[in-house]
This record gives structure tokens, C-alpha cells and sequence, in this order.
């Protein structure tokens, strides 16, 4: 028997979880959970398909001694509606917090995303995590991660003794990673709203899972940006990786949304329309700073890596 | 692969060698890709001055003074008379800042609030230098050491008409407020010419409204040659605490002195509207 901590990792089947398990396997015990399906991961580590807002969640509890969690894993933007999503994600979190309370878990971390902030048209550049989350007032579909943050912070001040660390990371891409904006760099022809080319951020996969074991070891509580200091406009970045433009029409509002709709583009989804318009540049340099937390990847080689597979046909 | 060599051969075109020269000697950091966070884009800037400068030499014929006064790095503030019912000043006011003989900076304007909702527009505005008039970009950018271009008087001088022409209206005293906390330097600019650009006789407010634009001039839709002169003045240095704002009102009131007094020596040098 070892003296070693135990962390429960939720979203064990997603490209992130697996770098963070590889990462942190030798230092800990680790159960790796996933509602969609049991993942096949290191050896030696337990895996369950378990949903989080069943009664069957607490038997890992039960089961296990954990002294932490990782909370990484997501019903995806494009994965169901928003009430099932605002189910699994906000409902379901909450369930996971409160069994953390029952059952002492003295280390929390939530992966957050930088749409809380909202795409707007006035945001200003740099924006650090006291700004106000405006997501919820643009669309109805980001509800559920703006809730689900609002859960969090709410837990974070209200039960110190979870230590609860929130990460707001930018655009994460690299192998494996399927999130709306992964999906868009993969594909060989990709719309762009005519007109407008946000600046945006992207961090690698391996950098975003280094991030998040450093904010483990170093248990530093709080809200936290997670982004690499350099942007690049997204037309600029599709074209980097060997995607042809698709433009389509940006004015009035309506149109692009009824289009995207229409031609059912999950990468491109209606809601998210704004961030393909303006620009929503976080201020990574809290974390960097607190964490000493330096992002090996730039943005060349997130680019690269899209553009060889695409040449070899295998995105 | 065409679309590429196409662009390189209209941009070896477009760029001048004198632009690319100054712009790559513009002390200013960005990413690997050119940009910084608020969209300024080396390339890009490039390709935009290029476009601008024969507007500056040739049909505006602008000249500018004391460009000595323009610090060569770090923070500062230009603060300006607004005028001409498109912000042909802010143009011209940053061209100068990027081809100053005395050390080339990026002109970081403060721009209305609903130019990037333009396509295009605001995308090339930001790429030039241009970002949204908002106190905290603008505190942001001079802790980056940068170049920021105001306009106090905001819509209410830019869209004014004619016949109040070169007078002040009322400056917002942000820029004040920000001058203090940051501990920045502040050149005023006195802008003659731009007043005739575009004279207006009035503004049609509802269809502003309708519009969502802060004004809607009766006025000719292509800018007039007017000769255009840019007096830039001494640095002005504002420092402790904001006791009131009364007090920064009374400072505010200095800056504006300081342009009046410009803007009646640019006067002076000019012989007419085109001349």
C-alpha cells in the first residue's frame, strides 16, 4: 500500500483527459470516468461509464478513497440540446460537488471555457477573470457552461476546504481533441463570416493537460485564464492549416445563423456565430504567474500538426 | 497556391519601400504571427498605410509639426480636436506617427464603439492600429507602451456642423483619469483642415437612429481636398492624486487650451481651404 492520493478524472474518453491521466499516473492513483462509454486507458487504472447525476456515481465514493477531482468532462456544445446538456453539465456537476462534500474530497478542479466571457463587439483585449460572463445574454446554448461556472465559483467560496481551482482555457487543439473549433482546423473547406476575422488563441493539448496537473500539484485555489501570449486572426489560422474559406454572409445577423442552421454545420453551430465575428482575447498571465506555468507548443506547431495530417488524409 | 502569388504580387505593388521600412523599424512587440491581442497586424499595417499614404501626401497634402515632440518609445497619449464627420483626422494623425522622421510609432486611435459591428471596416481598422474606445484597452495599451490616439469630444465633434466649426465641444475626461494612473504623458494636436473635408449642414438624427449610427451628416458623401495641418505640441505632464473631479476637469481644461492654441497656429499657416 502507497502513500499516493487518489484523483477521480471525469471525461476519461476525451484527448484531454488522457494526456492529464498520462501525466499525473505516476504520481497518483487514478479512476477515470466517462458517461459516454468505459474508457480502455493506462494499466493499473480503475475506469468506469458511470453518469454523474445517477445515484450510481456515489458508489465510486463509497469505493475509493479520493482526495481530488479533476472535473474535465463536458456533454459537448454540439453533443445534445441545451436542456440535456444544462442536465448533464450544470445538474450533474453540482451532484459531483456535494458528494465531494460528503466524502472530504479536499481538492476540486473545474475546466471551465473562455466562452463565459462572450463574444461581443465592445469586449476589450486582455480580459482577466474578474470580467463580467457574458455568454448567457447571447445565446441560450452557452447557458449551461455559464451555469455551470456560476456553480463552481459558488462552491469555491462557500466550501473553502474543496479548494476549488477553475480553469478558463482558450482554444485547446492537438491530436485527438474534438471541440467545435478542433473540428473547424481539421476540415478541408471551413466558413468564414465575410468581413470579420477575430483575433483568437489557442493552446495545445499537451500544454492545456500540463496546466492542469500543475494546478493540481500546486493547489493554488481561485479562477484562472489559461492562454498562450500570442494570437493569430481565424482566417489567418485556418488558412495555417490548409483549410480553403468558405465565406458566408455576415450582415444582417440573422442570415449567417439561418445558413449555418439550414446546412446543419455542427463545427460552425448557429450560437456561436459571434465568436466567428468578434474577438474574446483572454489574459493568461495570472495563471502563468501564479503556476510558473510556461506553454511548450506554438502556435506554428498546433498548425502544423492540422495541416500534415489533413495532407495525409488522415483528419 | 494562384490566390497566394496573386496576393504577394499586388501587395509587392501596393507596399512602398519607404512603408516597409518604417513600420518594420516600429519598436513594438507581437506574436509569430505578426499580431498583437487587440489585432494590430505588422503586415497588415503595412498594406493599410501604403493604401493611405498617397491620401496623405497628394490629395489631403497634409503637414504636420512637431513631430519632435512624439516620444520615440513608451507610453503616450495624443489627444486631438475630432472633425470632419469621418475620422479622416485619426488617419492622418496616425500616418504621421508611423512615417515621423524623429522614430516611427504604431498609432493606437480609439475608435467608435460600433465600428468593428462593420465588415471589413473594423477588421482593417484594427489591423492599422485601431481598437474600440474603451478605458480599459486604452489602460491596457499603455502599460504595453503604446501610442494611444484620443478624441475627447467622441461623435459630439465629429459630427458637428459646419458652422460650429473649430470650436471645442466638451471633452470626456477619461482620458485625464488615465494620463494620472498611468503616469502618461499627454502631446495635445491641434487638426486644421479636416473641418472642410466634409462640411455638414446638419445631422438627420432619426435616420442615424435607424441607422444605429451616432450621426448621419447632410453633407457630400466623397471627402473635399481640403490641405490638412497637424500641429503636434509640447508633452503636457498631469501627476498625483485625483483630488476631485472638479480638479480633473481643471486639467482637462488645460489639454484643451493647449489644442485651442494649436489649432489657431495651424490656422495661421493655412491661406485657404486648399491651400
Amino acid at each position: 500500500m502507497t502513500n499516493k492520493k487518489t484523483i477521480l478524472i471525469t471525461g476519461a474518453g476525451g484527448a484531454l483527459a488522457q494526456q492529464v491521466i498520462a501525466q499525473l499516473k505516476n504520481r497518483y492513483h487514478i479512476i477515470a470516468v466517462d458517461f459516454r462509454r468505459r474508457v480502455q486507458t493506462h494499466e493499473g487504472i480503475h475506469s468506469y461509464k458511470v453518469d454523474y447525476h445517477k445515484r450510481a456515481f456515489e458508489d465510486l465514493f463509497r469505493k475509493h478513497k479520493i482526495d481530488g477531482l479533476i472535473h474535465i468532462g463536458r456533454m459537448g456544445l454540439y453533443e445534445s440540446d441545451h436542456y440535456h446538456r444544462y442536465n448533464v453539465n450544470v445538474l450533474g456537476t453540482q451532484k459531483l460537488l456535494d458528494l465531494c462534500r460528503k466524502y472530504q474530497v479536499n481538492q476540486v478542479i473545474v475546466l471551465s471555457t473562455y466562452f463565459v466571457y462572450g463574444a461581443s463587439p465592445y469586449n476589450p483585449a486582455l480580459i482577466t477573470e474578474d470580467f463580467p460572463l457574458k455568454a448567457s445574454e447571447l445565446t441560450m446554448d452557452l447557458v449551461d457552461s455559464v451555469e455551470l461556472e456560476n456553480l463552481a465559483m459558488i462552491y469555491l467560496w462557500k466550501h473553502p476546504e474543496l479548494n476549488i481551482t477553475i480553469l478558463r482555457p482558450c482554444n485547446i487543439a492537438g491530436p485527438g481533441v474534438l471541440n467545435s473549433m478542433s473540428l473547424l482546423l481539421s476540415r478541408k473547406i471551413a466558413p468564414v463570416l465575410m468581413g470579420f476575422s477575430p483575433m483568437m488563441q489557442f493552446i495545445h493539448v499537451d500544454d492545456m493537460a500540463r496546466a492542469i496537473a500543475v494546478a493540481f500539484q500546486k493547489n493554488i485555489p481561485g479562477v484562472y485564464n489559461v492562454a498562450t501570449a500570442d494570437w493569430v486572426a481565424y482566417q489567418k489560422a485556418l488558412q495555417h492549416c490548409g483549410c480553403k474559406l468558405l465565406p458566408v454572409p455576415s450582415v444582417p445577423d440573422i442570415l449567417p445563423k439561418q445558413i449555418s442552421k439550414l446546412l446543419g454545420w455542427k463545427a460552425f453551430p448557429s450560437y456561436l456565430m459571434n465568436y466567428y465575428k468578434y474577438p474574446v482575447v483572454i489574459d493568461g498571465a495570472l495563471f502563468d504567474k501564479t503556476f510558473g506555468f510556461k506553454a511548450k507548443s506554438s502556435l506554428d506547431d498546433i498548425f502544423n500538426y492540422c495541416r500534415e495530417k489533413k495532407a495525409l488524409n488522415i483528419l | 497556391m494562384l490566390k497566394n502569388t496573386l496576393w504577394q504580387l499586388l501587395r509587392h505593388r501596393i507596399v512602398t519601400a519607404d512603408i516597409e521600412k518604417q513600420i518594420d523599424n516600429i519598436p513594438k512587440p507581437v506574436g509569430s504571427f505578426g499580431y498583437d491581442p487587440w489585432g494590430y497586424n505588422r503586415e497588415g499595417a503595412k498594406v493599410w498605410m501604403s493604401l493611405f499614404k498617397p491620401l496623405y501626401d497628394h490629395y489631403f497634402r497634409v503637414e504636420a509639426f512637431g513631430l519632435e515632440n512624439i516620444p520615440k518609445q513608451g507610453r503616450v497619449l495624443i489627444i486631438a480636436n475630432h472633425s470632419g464627420q469621418l475620422p479622416i483626422d485619426g488617419g492622418m494623425i496616425g500616418m504621421a506617427l508611423c512615417t515621423n522622421p524623429h522614430g516611427p510609432r504604431a498609432p493606437r486611435a480609439m475608435i467608435e464603439r460600433w465600428i468593428p459591428t462593420l465588415p471589413f471596416i473594423g477588421n482593417a481598422l484594427n489591423e492599422a492600429g485601431a481598437v474600440i474606445g474603451d478605458p480599459e484597452n486604452c489602460a491596457k495599451m499603455l502599460r504595453n507602451e503604446e501610442a494611444v490616439i484620443v478624441f475627447p469630444e467622441g461623435a459630439r465633434g465629429a459630427g458637428k456642423p459646419y458652422k460650429k466649426r473649430y470650436q471645442l465641444q466638451g471633452f470626456g475626461q477619461g482620458f485625464m483619469h488615465l494620463a494620472i494612473q498611468e503616469k502618461t504623458p499627454i502631446i495635445p494636436v491641434g487638426v486644421v483642415g479636416c473641418e472642410e473635408t466634409i462640411p455638414s449642414l446638419g445631422n438627420l438624427k432619426s435616420l442615424a437612429k435607424l441607422l444605429g449610427m451616432p450621426y448621419f451628416p447632410i453633407a457630400l458623401p466623397i471627402p473635399l481636398p481640403a490641405k490638412i495641418i497637424l500641429e503636434f505640441g509640447e508633452p503636457l505632464y498631469f501627476d498625483g492624486d485625483i483630488a476631485s473631479e472638479a480638479h480633473v476637469e481643471a486639467q482637462v481644461n488645460q489639454v484643451k487650451s493647449a489644442i485651442h492654441m494649436l489649432i489657431q497656429q495651424g490656422l495661421s499657416r493655412r491661406k485657404g481651404w486648399f491651400k
